[in-house]
């Protein structure tokens, strides 16, 4: 099976993804919802609260399994995906477009320890 | 230890199934989706594999003066083609495990019974039957024949339609927990009407070495454990192991919701206790819980009244493929136990809104 990586994006090991842009919107991966299975559930930060690259910021849970979510990068909380709290099954759906969990104002430039695409691929390959 | 494998392993690997350690057993965990398979069991039909299952067989003339001595139920009371649903206690009344034991057609005119415990208990099992049979002088054969033996269980609404189709007899004619021997695709089976699904359903026992054969006459949805969960939560049905487990969650049947299995009238290890606890009362009991905040109840999450206070925790739960809501199960202190009661779910470290639910928690086809 393949899994989609797009090339535009940065990813984290825990398979996470997310933009460079200010401000970085952050998801899952294609290949970390279809681990997880159906997704039924998940909890973010509210606006305005702070996140902390490489520490939780949330929970994405399916049916069988209960995941942290780790922040690529540190900043303030500037959006959440509200929509995903009625139909958590985008996660599954559309992991890089409709799927999408929150923005983050970058409060300093560490997308440079984060996976390329082509990382991340030999990653999950 | 190495795990043990199903006669269908590589029959499930061919058709992709993502698979998981359970009872020491590799098993298929998702075909498709949990969503998918589920609702194929709801709506129409699937099929499991739950070759993991033991079996255990019991004959000879004391076979059934042992086996009512080992299980609350009473199992002189069953003839042949009949089978019951019972508990494995020890002497402090707590379930070992719990089971189903198959009254067999006589075998060279000996009394024959087949029981199947969970994954991973059949040595414990069979040795605690052969311990106890020469504590007590007993003469009856105890072989443990898990490995010889597949188990399919087709599950669902249309199952009888589906057993019709591809058996040669007809088993569609039996009643809940009767069976019979019937052959499938030209297998000689046992077929059961049970399950753990809340649907109705049989449960087919096959030679190891025809699994692939009858496997593949019922051309229906393939469900993993993943659903076989959710399915049995749905439907109130305790997991040994986990609901219960004798170092975990020591529970009776009575704190377990399965008091039904206890016959008093007979003599068995454990007995004693369970008259004690039947004239006494129970502290706890065995409950379902929704939630009604957004969020998805988990085993050892605890429960807590309204002023806090901690009444109990969860044992199981998910979030209900049916009927889209959180639904947990576990136990709580007797006066918490009412449908409809609030109580409150501790969701890492914040307290979210619920209430107990009468069980099962969705009315079924079974």
């Amino acid at each position: 099976m393949s899994f989609d990586v797009p090339d535009e994006l940065t990813y984290l090991e825990s398979h996470e993804w997310t933009t460079t842009d200010d401000p970085a919107r952050i998801g899952i991966t294609d290949f970390a919802q279809d681990e997880l299975g159906d997704v039924v559930f998940v909890d973010l930060p509210a606006v305005g609260e702070d996140v902390a690259a490489g520490s939780a910021f949330g929970v994405v849970e399916s049916i069988k399994a209960v995941s942290d979510l780790y922040a690529p990068v540190s900043g303030e909380v500037t959006a959440v995906n509200e929509a995903l709290f009625d139909r958590p099954e985008l996660v599954n759906d559309d992991p890089f477009g409709e799927g999408w969990m929150l923005e983050v104002a970058p409060s300093d430039d560490g997308f440079d320890e984060l996976l390329s695409a082509e990382a991340y691929r030999e990653q999950i390959a | 230890m190495a795990s043990r494998h199903t006669p269908l392993a590589e029959t499930h690997a061919a058709a992709g199934a993502s698979t998981t350690a359970f009872g020491g057993w590799e098993m298929p965990v998702e075909f498709d989706s949990i969503r998918t398979e589920h609702a194929a069991v709801r709506e129409s039909v699937g099929r499991f594999d739950v070759s993991h299952m033991g079996e255990i067989e019991v004959v000879g003339p004391d076979a059934t003066a042992l086996t009512d001595r080992l299980t609350t139920n009473d199992v002189a009371a069953l003839a042949a083609g009949e089978a019951q649903y019972t508990c494995i206690t020890r002497p402090d009344g707590v379930i070992l495990d719990d089971t189903v034991v198959y009254r067999l057609p006589d075998r060279n005119g000996e009394v024959a019974y087949l029981f199947v415990p969970n994954a991973g208990h059949d040595a414990q099992v069979a040795d605690w039957w052969t311990d106890h049979r020469e504590e007590w002088g007993l003469d009856a054969s105890v072989d443990n024949v898990t490995d010889q033996w597949a188990m399919i269980a087709v599950q669902g609404p249309d199952s009888p339609d589906r057993l019709a189709a591809v058996a040669a007899d007809s088993p569609t004619d039996l009643a809940r927990f009767e069976h019979t021997s019937g052959a499938i695709d030209g297998v000689g089976c046992r077929i059961a009407r049970t399950g753990y699904t809340g649907e109705d359903g049989f449960e087919i026992i096959c030679p190891a070495d025809a699994a692939e054969a009858v496997w593949s006459a019922f051309d229906c949805q393939p469900c993993g454990l993943g659903a076989r969960d959710t399915l049995r939560i749905e439907a109130g049905l305790l997991l040994s192991g986990q609901d219960f487990d004798p170092d975990a969650e020591p529970r009776t049947p009575y704190e377990a919701g399965v008091g039904f299995t206890v016959d008093l009238e007979t003599e068995f290890v454990g007995r004693d206790a369970l008259a004690d606890q039947q004239a006494t009362g129970v502290d706890c009991q065995f409950v379902g819980v929704t939630m009604l905040d957004r969020g998805v109840p988990r085993e050892g999450y605890d429960l807590v009244d309204e002023a806090g206070e901690s009444i109990g925790h969860l044992t199981s739960g998910t979030m209900s493929p049916t009927l889209d809501e959180g639904i947990g199960l576990g136990y709580v202190e007797t006066d918490h136990t009412d449908p409809g009661t609030p109580v409150g779910i501790v969701v890492r470290g914040t307290e979210k809104r619920a209430e107990i639910t009468a069980l099962p928690f969705r009315s079924t086809s079974a």
